[in-house]
Protein backbone atom coordinates (compact mmCIF):
# COMPACT_ATOMS: atom_id res chain seq x y z
CA UNK A 1 0.00 0.00 0.00
CA UNK A 2 2.82 2.32 0.84
CA UNK A 3 4.59 1.87 -2.78
CA UNK A 4 0.99 2.12 -4.16
CA UNK A 5 0.40 5.43 -2.46
CA UNK A 6 3.53 6.71 -3.42
CA UNK A 7 3.76 6.22 -6.59
CA UNK A 8 0.11 8.01 -6.87
CA UNK A 9 1.46 11.23 -5.23
CA UNK A 10 4.05 11.27 -7.31
CA UNK A 11 1.77 10.69 -10.55
CA UNK A 12 -0.91 13.57 -8.92
CA UNK A 13 2.41 16.07 -7.99
CA UNK A 14 3.68 15.60 -11.62
CA UNK A 15 0.19 16.19 -13.28
CA UNK A 16 -1.19 19.12 -10.98
CA UNK A 17 2.34 20.83 -11.79
CA UNK A 18 1.80 20.43 -15.92
CA UNK A 19 -2.36 21.00 -15.50
CA UNK A 20 -1.91 24.32 -13.31
CA UNK A 21 0.55 25.78 -16.37
CA UNK A 22 0.08 29.20 -14.98
CA UNK A 23 0.55 28.65 -11.34
CA UNK A 24 3.51 26.31 -11.77
CA UNK A 25 5.20 29.45 -14.19
CA UNK A 26 4.54 31.72 -11.87
CA UNK A 27 5.80 29.59 -8.78
CA UNK A 28 8.82 29.26 -10.59
CA UNK A 29 9.52 32.43 -11.80
CA UNK A 30 9.81 33.65 -8.37
CA UNK A 31 11.69 30.55 -7.23
CA UNK A 32 14.20 31.61 -9.94
CA UNK A 33 14.56 35.23 -7.78
CA UNK A 34 14.88 33.45 -4.89
CA UNK A 35 17.82 31.25 -6.47
CA UNK A 36 19.47 33.47 -8.01
CA UNK A 37 19.66 35.56 -4.76
CA UNK A 38 21.29 32.32 -3.47
CA UNK A 39 23.43 31.89 -6.12
CA UNK A 40 24.75 35.87 -6.02
CA UNK A 41 25.25 35.41 -1.93
CA UNK A 42 27.20 32.26 -2.74
CA UNK A 43 29.86 34.12 -5.43
CA UNK A 44 29.79 37.43 -3.18
CA UNK A 45 30.74 34.72 -0.11
CA UNK A 46 33.46 33.66 -2.47
CA UNK A 47 34.89 37.01 -3.73
CA UNK A 48 34.99 38.20 -0.10
CA UNK A 49 36.75 35.58 0.82
CA UNK A 50 38.83 35.27 -1.78
CA UNK A 51 39.46 39.46 -1.33
CA UNK A 52 40.46 38.64 2.58
CA UNK A 53 42.33 35.65 2.51
CA UNK A 54 44.59 37.52 -0.38
CA UNK A 55 44.33 40.81 1.75
CA UNK A 56 45.62 38.08 4.66
CA UNK A 57 48.68 36.81 2.53
CA UNK A 58 50.04 40.32 1.22
CA UNK A 59 50.76 41.13 5.73
CA UNK A 60 53.83 39.52 7.25
CA UNK A 61 56.09 41.03 9.79
CA UNK A 62 59.77 41.06 8.80
CA UNK A 63 62.66 40.11 11.25
CA UNK A 64 66.13 41.64 10.36
CA UNK A 65 68.66 39.59 11.76
CA UNK A 66 72.23 41.42 12.90
CA UNK A 67 74.99 41.35 10.18
CA UNK A 68 77.21 39.37 12.26
CA UNK A 69 74.85 36.31 12.67
CA UNK A 70 75.74 33.38 11.01
CA UNK A 71 73.29 31.65 8.81
CA UNK A 72 73.11 28.77 10.98
CA UNK A 73 72.28 30.81 14.12
CA UNK A 74 69.62 32.61 11.93
CA UNK A 75 68.40 29.57 10.37
CA UNK A 76 67.79 28.15 14.54
CA UNK A 77 65.65 31.07 15.18
CA UNK A 78 63.99 30.11 11.73
CA UNK A 79 62.98 26.92 13.18
CA UNK A 80 62.01 28.14 16.52
CA UNK A 81 59.80 30.72 15.03
CA UNK A 82 58.13 27.62 12.71
CA UNK A 83 57.11 25.84 15.61
CA UNK A 84 55.03 28.53 17.39
CA UNK A 85 51.70 27.00 17.09
CA UNK A 86 50.69 31.17 15.63
CA UNK A 87 53.23 30.71 12.58
CA UNK A 88 51.90 29.43 9.30
CA UNK A 89 55.43 29.92 7.51
CA UNK A 90 58.35 31.55 8.06
CA UNK A 91 60.41 32.49 4.72
CA UNK A 92 64.43 32.99 5.27
CA UNK A 93 66.00 35.55 2.86
CA UNK A 94 69.71 35.34 3.25
CA UNK A 95 72.15 38.19 3.32
CA UNK A 96 72.74 38.27 -0.14
CA UNK A 97 69.18 37.82 -1.40
CA UNK A 98 68.41 40.85 0.70
CA UNK A 99 70.86 43.10 -0.45
CA UNK A 100 69.61 42.02 -3.91
CA UNK A 101 66.04 42.54 -3.59
CA UNK A 102 66.70 45.80 -1.78
CA UNK A 103 68.68 47.01 -5.41
CA UNK A 104 65.61 45.68 -6.86
CA UNK A 105 63.47 48.03 -4.70
CA UNK A 106 65.74 51.58 -5.64
CA UNK A 107 66.31 50.41 -9.29
CA UNK A 108 65.81 53.71 -9.99
CA UNK A 109 67.75 55.51 -7.49
CA UNK A 110 71.12 56.00 -8.66
CA UNK A 111 72.68 57.51 -5.60
CA UNK A 112 70.95 54.80 -3.27
CA UNK A 113 72.70 52.26 -5.93
CA UNK A 114 76.28 54.02 -6.03
CA UNK A 115 76.26 54.31 -2.02
CA UNK A 116 75.63 50.32 -1.94
CA UNK A 117 78.55 49.97 -4.31
CA UNK A 118 81.16 51.96 -2.36
CA UNK A 119 80.74 49.72 0.75
CA UNK A 120 83.15 46.49 0.37
CA UNK A 121 80.87 44.58 2.72
CA UNK A 122 76.98 43.55 2.54
CA UNK A 123 75.36 46.03 4.82
CA UNK A 124 72.52 43.64 4.81
CA UNK A 125 71.87 41.14 7.61
CA UNK A 126 69.49 37.84 6.82
CA UNK A 127 65.53 38.48 7.27
CA UNK A 128 63.34 36.28 8.12
CA UNK A 129 59.52 37.13 6.40
CA UNK A 130 56.85 35.74 9.04
CA UNK A 131 53.49 34.96 7.90
CA UNK A 132 51.03 34.47 10.93
CA UNK A 133 48.06 31.84 10.07
CA UNK A 134 45.41 34.80 10.67
CA UNK A 135 46.89 38.60 11.07
CA UNK A 136 45.26 38.66 14.46
CA UNK A 137 48.40 36.68 15.94
CA UNK A 138 51.33 38.42 14.59
CA UNK A 139 50.89 40.49 18.45
CA UNK A 140 51.47 37.39 19.84
CA UNK A 141 54.37 36.55 17.90
CA UNK A 142 56.06 39.78 18.18
CA UNK A 143 55.39 39.24 21.81
CA UNK A 144 58.06 35.63 21.90
CA UNK A 145 60.50 37.81 19.93
CA UNK A 146 60.92 40.58 22.34
CA UNK A 147 60.83 38.30 25.33
CA UNK A 148 63.22 35.87 23.57
CA UNK A 149 65.30 38.09 21.84
CA UNK A 150 65.01 41.59 22.80
CA UNK A 151 66.20 44.22 20.29
CA UNK A 152 68.82 46.42 20.83
CA UNK A 153 70.50 44.31 23.33
CA UNK A 154 73.90 43.77 22.59
CA UNK A 155 74.07 39.59 22.45
CA UNK A 156 70.56 39.78 20.51
CA UNK A 157 70.96 38.24 17.15
CA UNK A 158 67.75 40.40 16.22
CA UNK A 159 68.37 43.79 14.78
CA UNK A 160 64.63 45.38 14.51
CA UNK A 161 61.03 43.75 14.00
CA UNK A 162 59.35 46.05 12.05
CA UNK A 163 55.89 44.65 13.37
CA UNK A 164 55.42 48.41 15.10
CA UNK A 165 55.54 49.88 11.78
CA UNK A 166 52.86 47.60 10.31
CA UNK A 167 50.68 47.41 13.83
CA UNK A 168 48.18 49.78 12.30
CA UNK A 169 47.70 48.64 9.32
CA UNK A 170 47.57 45.16 10.90
CA UNK A 171 44.76 46.51 12.84
CA UNK A 172 42.83 47.87 10.29
CA UNK A 173 43.13 44.75 8.19
CA UNK A 174 42.03 43.03 11.28
CA UNK A 175 38.87 45.24 11.69
CA UNK A 176 38.17 44.88 8.18
CA UNK A 177 38.15 40.89 7.85
CA UNK A 178 36.28 41.18 11.02
CA UNK A 179 33.22 43.47 9.74
CA UNK A 180 33.35 41.64 6.35
CA UNK A 181 32.96 38.21 7.52
CA UNK A 182 30.06 39.45 9.90
CA UNK A 183 28.31 41.56 7.34
CA UNK A 184 28.88 38.35 4.71
CA UNK A 185 27.28 36.32 7.14
CA UNK A 186 24.54 38.77 7.92
CA UNK A 187 23.65 39.38 4.43
CA UNK A 188 23.66 35.81 3.42
CA UNK A 189 20.92 35.18 6.51
CA UNK A 190 18.89 38.74 5.53
CA UNK A 191 18.72 37.56 1.48
CA UNK A 192 17.87 33.63 2.58
CA UNK A 193 15.33 34.52 5.02
CA UNK A 194 13.80 37.20 2.80
CA UNK A 195 14.16 34.77 -0.62
CA UNK A 196 12.50 31.71 1.47
CA UNK A 197 9.93 34.01 2.74
CA UNK A 198 8.66 35.24 -0.95
CA UNK A 199 8.51 31.37 -1.99
CA UNK A 200 6.70 31.03 0.75
CA UNK A 201 4.24 33.58 0.48
CA UNK A 202 3.72 32.32 -3.51
CA UNK A 203 3.01 28.65 -2.82
CA UNK A 204 0.65 29.73 0.27
CA UNK A 205 -0.84 31.69 -2.71
CA UNK A 206 -1.01 28.80 -4.75
CA UNK A 207 -2.24 26.41 -2.10
CA UNK A 208 -5.11 29.52 -1.41
CA UNK A 209 -6.43 29.13 -5.12
CA UNK A 210 -6.79 25.44 -4.07
CA UNK A 211 -8.51 25.69 -0.81
CA UNK A 212 -11.42 24.33 -2.03
CA UNK A 213 -9.80 21.13 -3.40
CA UNK A 214 -8.48 20.33 -0.23
CA UNK A 215 -11.68 21.18 1.40
CA UNK A 216 -13.24 18.18 -0.95
CA UNK A 217 -10.14 16.08 -0.22
CA UNK A 218 -10.90 16.13 3.25
CA UNK A 219 -14.35 15.49 2.73
CA UNK A 220 -13.95 11.94 0.80
CA UNK A 221 -11.69 10.92 3.68
CA UNK A 222 -8.02 11.42 2.54
CA UNK A 223 -5.25 10.93 4.89
CA UNK A 224 -3.60 14.09 4.93
CA UNK A 225 -0.69 12.91 3.72
CA UNK A 226 -2.64 11.92 0.75
CA UNK A 227 -3.61 15.22 0.34
CA UNK A 228 -0.14 17.09 1.26
CA UNK A 229 1.95 14.40 -0.71
CA UNK A 230 1.28 15.95 -3.95
CA UNK A 231 1.08 19.34 -3.23
CA UNK A 232 4.87 18.79 -1.88
CA UNK A 233 6.20 17.04 -5.32
CA UNK A 234 4.71 19.68 -6.66
CA UNK A 235 6.51 22.53 -4.77
CA UNK A 236 9.69 20.36 -5.12
CA UNK A 237 9.61 20.17 -9.27
CA UNK A 238 9.23 24.12 -8.66
CA UNK A 239 12.34 23.72 -7.44
CA UNK A 240 14.39 21.71 -9.88
CA UNK A 241 12.76 23.61 -12.92
CA UNK A 242 14.12 26.86 -11.35
CA UNK A 243 17.44 25.40 -10.43
CA UNK A 244 18.18 24.10 -14.05
CA UNK A 245 17.03 27.86 -15.11
CA UNK A 246 18.87 29.50 -12.80
CA UNK A 247 21.78 27.43 -13.80
CA UNK A 248 21.70 28.08 -17.28
CA UNK A 249 21.42 31.55 -16.17
CA UNK A 250 24.66 31.85 -14.78
CA UNK A 251 26.46 30.87 -17.36
CA UNK A 252 26.01 34.21 -19.13
CA UNK A 253 25.55 36.34 -16.52
CA UNK A 254 28.89 35.45 -14.79
CA UNK A 255 30.34 35.68 -18.56
CA UNK A 256 29.73 38.84 -18.72
CA UNK A 257 30.39 39.86 -14.78
CA UNK A 258 33.38 37.99 -14.45
CA UNK A 259 36.10 39.57 -16.22
CA UNK A 260 34.83 43.33 -15.23
CA UNK A 261 35.05 42.94 -11.45
CA UNK A 262 37.84 40.43 -11.47
CA UNK A 263 40.52 43.46 -11.22
CA UNK A 264 38.37 44.87 -8.10
CA UNK A 265 38.72 41.56 -6.67
CA UNK A 266 42.42 40.36 -7.07
CA UNK A 267 41.56 38.88 -10.26
CA UNK A 268 39.43 36.05 -9.00
CA UNK A 269 37.05 35.84 -12.25
CA UNK A 270 33.64 34.23 -11.19
CA UNK A 271 32.69 32.75 -14.18
CA UNK A 272 35.81 30.14 -14.17
CA UNK A 273 34.86 30.04 -10.46
CA UNK A 274 31.62 28.72 -11.64
CA UNK A 275 32.78 27.04 -14.99
CA UNK A 276 35.57 24.78 -12.13
CA UNK A 277 33.00 24.68 -9.38
CA UNK A 278 29.83 23.60 -11.70
CA UNK A 279 29.47 20.32 -9.90
CA UNK A 280 29.31 22.12 -6.25
CA UNK A 281 27.25 25.06 -7.31
CA UNK A 282 25.13 22.73 -9.11
CA UNK A 283 24.20 20.14 -5.91
CA UNK A 284 23.97 23.68 -3.83
CA UNK A 285 21.46 25.51 -6.64
CA UNK A 286 19.57 21.80 -6.77
CA UNK A 287 19.37 20.91 -3.62
CA UNK A 288 18.33 24.31 -2.22
CA UNK A 289 15.43 24.40 -4.91
CA UNK A 290 14.14 21.44 -4.23
CA UNK A 291 14.21 21.85 -0.32
CA UNK A 292 13.02 25.16 -0.48
CA UNK A 293 10.03 23.81 -2.84
CA UNK A 294 9.10 20.88 -0.42
CA UNK A 295 9.42 22.92 2.68
CA UNK A 296 7.72 26.02 1.41
CA UNK A 297 4.16 23.46 0.23
CA UNK A 298 4.67 21.19 3.57
CA UNK A 299 4.89 24.61 5.72
CA UNK A 300 2.22 26.09 3.52
CA UNK A 301 -0.91 23.18 3.09
CA UNK A 302 -0.08 21.95 6.71
CA UNK A 303 -1.09 25.61 7.33
CA UNK A 304 -4.32 25.13 5.56
CA UNK A 305 -5.04 21.41 6.77
CA UNK A 306 -4.93 21.96 10.48
CA UNK A 307 -7.78 24.61 9.95
CA UNK A 308 -10.15 22.11 8.91
CA UNK A 309 -10.66 18.82 10.32
CA UNK B 1 -28.09 3.89 12.47
CA UNK B 2 -27.56 8.47 12.69
CA UNK B 3 -28.73 9.51 15.88
CA UNK B 4 -27.95 13.19 17.18
CA UNK B 5 -28.49 13.48 21.03
CA UNK B 6 -29.66 16.89 22.32
CA UNK B 7 -27.33 18.55 19.80
CA UNK B 8 -26.98 21.82 20.06
CA UNK B 9 -24.42 24.79 17.72
CA UNK B 10 -23.72 27.89 19.45
CA UNK B 11 -20.80 29.91 17.48
CA UNK B 12 -18.55 32.41 19.17
CA UNK B 13 -20.78 35.25 18.24
CA UNK B 14 -23.58 33.56 20.34
CA UNK B 15 -25.70 32.45 16.90
CA UNK B 16 -27.68 29.18 18.00
CA UNK B 17 -26.84 27.09 14.77
CA UNK B 18 -28.86 24.41 16.30
CA UNK B 19 -31.21 23.60 19.34
CA UNK B 20 -31.68 20.52 21.15
CA UNK B 21 -31.50 18.37 17.85
CA UNK B 22 -32.79 14.81 19.00
CA UNK B 23 -32.76 13.14 15.58
CA UNK B 24 -32.94 8.95 14.64
CA UNK B 25 -32.13 7.98 11.32
CA UNK B 26 -32.53 4.31 10.16
CA UNK B 27 -30.37 2.13 7.63
CA UNK B 28 -32.25 2.35 3.99
CA UNK B 29 -33.74 5.50 5.15
CA UNK B 30 -34.73 7.99 2.40
CA UNK B 31 -34.88 11.15 4.48
CA UNK B 32 -35.21 15.27 2.95
CA UNK B 33 -34.58 18.21 5.44
CA UNK B 34 -36.27 21.18 4.80
CA UNK B 35 -35.93 24.96 5.57
CA UNK B 36 -35.47 28.05 5.25
CA UNK B 37 -31.81 29.36 4.64
CA UNK B 38 -30.43 29.61 7.84
CA UNK B 39 -32.84 27.38 9.72
CA UNK B 40 -29.57 24.86 10.53
CA UNK B 41 -29.41 21.97 7.54
CA UNK B 42 -26.37 22.33 6.76
CA UNK B 43 -24.51 22.89 10.08
CA UNK B 44 -26.52 19.33 10.61
CA UNK B 45 -24.59 17.91 7.63
CA UNK B 46 -21.43 19.27 9.10
CA UNK B 47 -22.32 17.69 12.20
CA UNK B 48 -22.66 14.51 10.62
CA UNK B 49 -19.99 14.71 8.28
CA UNK B 50 -17.16 16.07 11.44
CA UNK B 51 -16.61 19.46 9.90
CA UNK B 52 -18.16 20.73 12.38
CA UNK B 53 -18.11 19.64 16.44
CA UNK B 54 -21.34 19.99 18.60
CA UNK B 55 -21.07 22.65 21.22
CA UNK B 56 -23.42 20.22 23.08
CA UNK B 57 -24.32 16.78 22.57
CA UNK B 58 -23.46 13.55 20.68
CA UNK B 59 -23.90 12.79 17.06
CA UNK B 60 -23.64 8.91 16.49
CA UNK B 61 -22.46 6.88 13.32
CA UNK B 62 -23.77 3.53 14.93
CA UNK B 63 -22.05 3.30 17.93
CA UNK B 64 -19.67 5.39 17.13
CA UNK B 65 -19.21 9.17 18.07
CA UNK B 66 -18.40 11.00 15.58
CA UNK B 67 -16.84 13.73 17.01
CA UNK B 68 -14.59 11.39 19.57
CA UNK B 69 -12.83 10.10 16.64
CA UNK B 70 -9.30 11.61 15.98
CA UNK B 71 -7.88 12.52 12.41
CA UNK B 72 -7.37 9.45 11.39
CA UNK B 73 -10.58 7.65 12.19
CA UNK B 74 -12.75 10.66 10.63
CA UNK B 75 -11.02 9.95 7.70
CA UNK B 76 -12.36 6.39 7.77
CA UNK B 77 -15.39 7.56 8.76
CA UNK B 78 -16.26 9.45 5.81
CA UNK B 79 -15.19 6.94 3.51
CA UNK B 80 -18.61 5.29 4.64
CA UNK B 81 -20.38 8.81 3.71
CA UNK B 82 -20.82 9.46 0.54
CA UNK B 83 -20.93 13.38 -0.31
CA UNK B 84 -22.85 15.58 -2.71
CA UNK B 85 -23.17 19.46 -2.72
CA UNK B 86 -24.82 22.54 -4.89
CA UNK B 87 -21.55 23.37 -6.20
CA UNK B 88 -20.76 19.86 -7.50
CA UNK B 89 -16.63 20.88 -5.30
CA UNK B 90 -14.87 18.46 -7.92
CA UNK B 91 -11.76 18.59 -8.19
CA UNK B 92 -10.64 21.09 -11.24
CA UNK B 93 -7.46 19.92 -12.39
CA UNK B 94 -8.34 16.07 -12.93
CA UNK B 95 -10.78 14.63 -15.26
CA UNK B 96 -14.04 12.79 -14.43
CA UNK B 97 -12.52 9.65 -14.33
CA UNK B 98 -9.66 10.69 -11.98
CA UNK B 99 -12.16 12.77 -10.23
CA UNK B 100 -14.33 9.00 -9.31
CA UNK B 101 -10.79 7.05 -9.07
CA UNK B 102 -9.31 10.04 -5.92
CA UNK B 103 -12.23 8.99 -3.96
CA UNK B 104 -11.70 5.10 -4.24
CA UNK B 105 -7.55 6.16 -4.50
CA UNK B 106 -8.07 7.98 -1.12
CA UNK B 107 -9.79 4.43 0.09
CA UNK B 108 -7.35 2.95 -0.33
CA UNK B 109 -8.37 0.69 -3.37
CA UNK B 110 -5.85 -0.82 -5.73
CA UNK B 111 -5.64 0.17 -10.01
CA UNK B 112 -7.55 -3.14 -10.66
CA UNK B 113 -10.57 -1.97 -8.67
CA UNK B 114 -10.88 1.63 -9.89
CA UNK B 115 -10.15 0.23 -13.17
CA UNK B 116 -13.67 -1.70 -12.57
CA UNK B 117 -15.40 0.12 -10.48
CA UNK B 118 -15.21 3.59 -12.23
CA UNK B 119 -16.39 2.63 -15.72
CA UNK B 120 -19.38 1.07 -13.85
CA UNK B 121 -20.55 4.09 -11.66
CA UNK B 122 -19.93 6.26 -15.22
CA UNK B 123 -22.56 3.79 -16.60
CA UNK B 124 -25.36 3.95 -13.80
CA UNK B 125 -24.87 7.89 -13.44
CA UNK B 126 -25.26 7.93 -17.65
CA UNK B 127 -21.91 9.72 -18.53
CA UNK B 128 -19.45 6.47 -19.98
CA UNK B 129 -18.47 8.92 -22.40
CA UNK B 130 -17.30 11.40 -20.72
CA UNK B 131 -14.90 10.43 -18.58
CA UNK B 132 -11.91 11.79 -19.98
CA UNK B 133 -13.65 15.32 -19.54
CA UNK B 134 -12.49 17.75 -17.17
CA UNK B 135 -15.40 19.59 -14.88
CA UNK B 136 -15.51 22.81 -16.75
CA UNK B 137 -16.21 21.23 -20.17
CA UNK B 138 -19.61 19.87 -18.11
CA UNK B 139 -23.17 21.04 -17.93
CA UNK B 140 -24.01 21.26 -14.24
CA UNK B 141 -26.55 18.34 -14.64
CA UNK B 142 -23.43 16.20 -15.45
CA UNK B 143 -21.04 17.63 -12.86
CA UNK B 144 -23.78 17.17 -10.28
CA UNK B 145 -23.68 13.06 -11.89
CA UNK B 146 -19.71 13.02 -11.55
CA UNK B 147 -20.66 14.36 -7.85
CA UNK B 148 -22.79 11.53 -7.34
CA UNK B 149 -20.89 8.53 -9.26
CA UNK B 150 -17.83 9.90 -6.63
CA UNK B 151 -20.19 9.74 -3.69
CA UNK B 152 -21.30 6.16 -4.48
CA UNK B 153 -17.96 4.55 -5.79
CA UNK B 154 -16.98 3.51 -2.54
CA UNK B 155 -20.23 1.92 -1.54
CA UNK B 156 -21.03 4.03 1.39
CA UNK B 157 -23.67 3.47 4.11
CA UNK B 158 -25.04 6.65 3.59
CA UNK B 159 -25.09 9.59 0.87
CA UNK B 160 -25.51 13.15 2.02
CA UNK B 161 -26.62 15.47 -0.43
CA UNK B 162 -26.81 19.57 1.00
CA UNK B 163 -29.04 21.13 -1.85
CA UNK B 164 -27.63 18.75 -4.43
CA UNK B 165 -30.76 20.49 -6.77
CA UNK B 166 -29.56 24.12 -6.00
CA UNK B 167 -27.82 24.80 -8.92
CA UNK B 168 -30.03 22.78 -11.72
CA UNK B 169 -32.41 23.43 -14.04
CA UNK B 170 -36.28 21.16 -13.51
CA UNK B 171 -35.32 18.58 -15.87
CA UNK B 172 -31.85 18.18 -14.44
CA UNK B 173 -33.19 18.71 -10.74
CA UNK B 174 -35.60 15.76 -11.40
CA UNK B 175 -33.37 13.13 -13.08
CA UNK B 176 -30.43 13.90 -9.65
CA UNK B 177 -33.07 13.08 -7.72
CA UNK B 178 -34.45 10.28 -9.20
CA UNK B 179 -30.56 8.90 -9.85
CA UNK B 180 -30.36 9.02 -5.35
CA UNK B 181 -34.12 7.41 -5.08
CA UNK B 182 -31.87 4.44 -7.08
CA UNK B 183 -29.26 4.73 -4.80
CA UNK B 184 -31.58 4.21 -2.00
CA UNK B 185 -33.49 1.28 -3.50
CA UNK B 186 -30.48 -0.26 -3.74
CA UNK B 187 -30.28 0.13 0.01
CA UNK B 188 -27.94 2.91 0.98
CA UNK B 189 -29.36 5.33 3.25
CA UNK B 190 -29.79 8.78 1.59
CA UNK B 191 -30.38 12.11 3.72
CA UNK B 192 -31.34 15.23 1.30
CA UNK B 193 -31.79 18.55 2.06
CA UNK B 194 -33.30 20.81 -0.22
CA UNK B 195 -35.76 23.73 -1.28
CA UNK B 196 -37.54 21.73 -4.21
CA UNK B 197 -41.04 21.48 -3.14
CA UNK B 198 -41.93 19.44 -6.21
CA UNK B 199 -39.44 17.28 -5.72
CA UNK B 200 -40.18 16.55 -1.91
CA UNK B 201 -43.96 15.74 -3.15
CA UNK B 202 -43.35 13.44 -5.47
CA UNK B 203 -40.91 11.74 -3.39
CA UNK B 204 -43.44 10.68 -0.33
CA UNK B 205 -40.24 9.69 2.04
CA UNK B 206 -39.36 11.08 5.33
CA UNK B 207 -39.64 14.72 5.38
CA UNK B 208 -38.02 16.72 8.47
CA UNK B 209 -38.55 20.38 8.75
CA UNK B 210 -36.53 22.74 10.59
CA UNK B 211 -36.58 26.23 11.77
CA UNK B 212 -34.38 28.81 13.57
CA UNK B 213 -32.04 25.18 14.61
CA UNK B 214 -34.92 23.41 15.73
CA UNK B 215 -37.08 20.29 13.69
CA UNK B 216 -40.28 21.69 14.08
CA UNK B 217 -42.50 18.97 11.92
CA UNK B 218 -40.75 15.04 11.51
CA UNK B 219 -43.21 13.36 8.81
CA UNK B 220 -42.74 9.90 7.88
CA UNK B 221 -44.38 10.19 4.13
CA UNK B 222 -44.51 14.15 4.72
CA UNK B 223 -44.69 16.86 2.03
CA UNK B 224 -42.75 20.14 1.88
CA UNK B 225 -44.86 22.77 4.21
CA UNK B 226 -43.51 25.82 5.48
Amino acid sequence: MFWLNLKRIFKSGFVAFWRNGVVSLSAILVMVITLLIISFVLFSGTLLDHTLNELKDRVDVNVNIATDVVEDEALGLKTQIENLPEVESVEYVSPEEALEQYRERHVNDQKILAALDELNDNPLGAVLNIKAKSPSQYESIQLFLEQNYPEGEIDSIIENVNYARKKEAIDKLNLIIEAGEQFGLLLTVVFVVLSIIITLNTIRLAMYISRDEIRVMNLVGADHSYISGPFIITGSIYGIFSAILVLVLLYPITFYIGPKIAPVFFDLNIFNYYVNNFGEIFLIVFMSGIIIGAISSFLAINRYLKKKR
Amino acid sequence: MIYFENVSKIYSDKTKALEEINLKIEPNEFVSIVGHSGAGKTTLIKMLLAEEAPSDGNVFFGSIDIHSLNKRKTNKLRRRIGTIFQDFRLLPHKNVYENIAFAMEAAGKTDEEIKTDVPHVLELVDLPKKAWNFPHELSGGEQQRVAIARAIVNQPDVIVADEPTGNLDPLNAYDIVQILKKINDLGTTVIMTTHNKGLIDELGKRVITMEDGKIIRDDATGRYAI
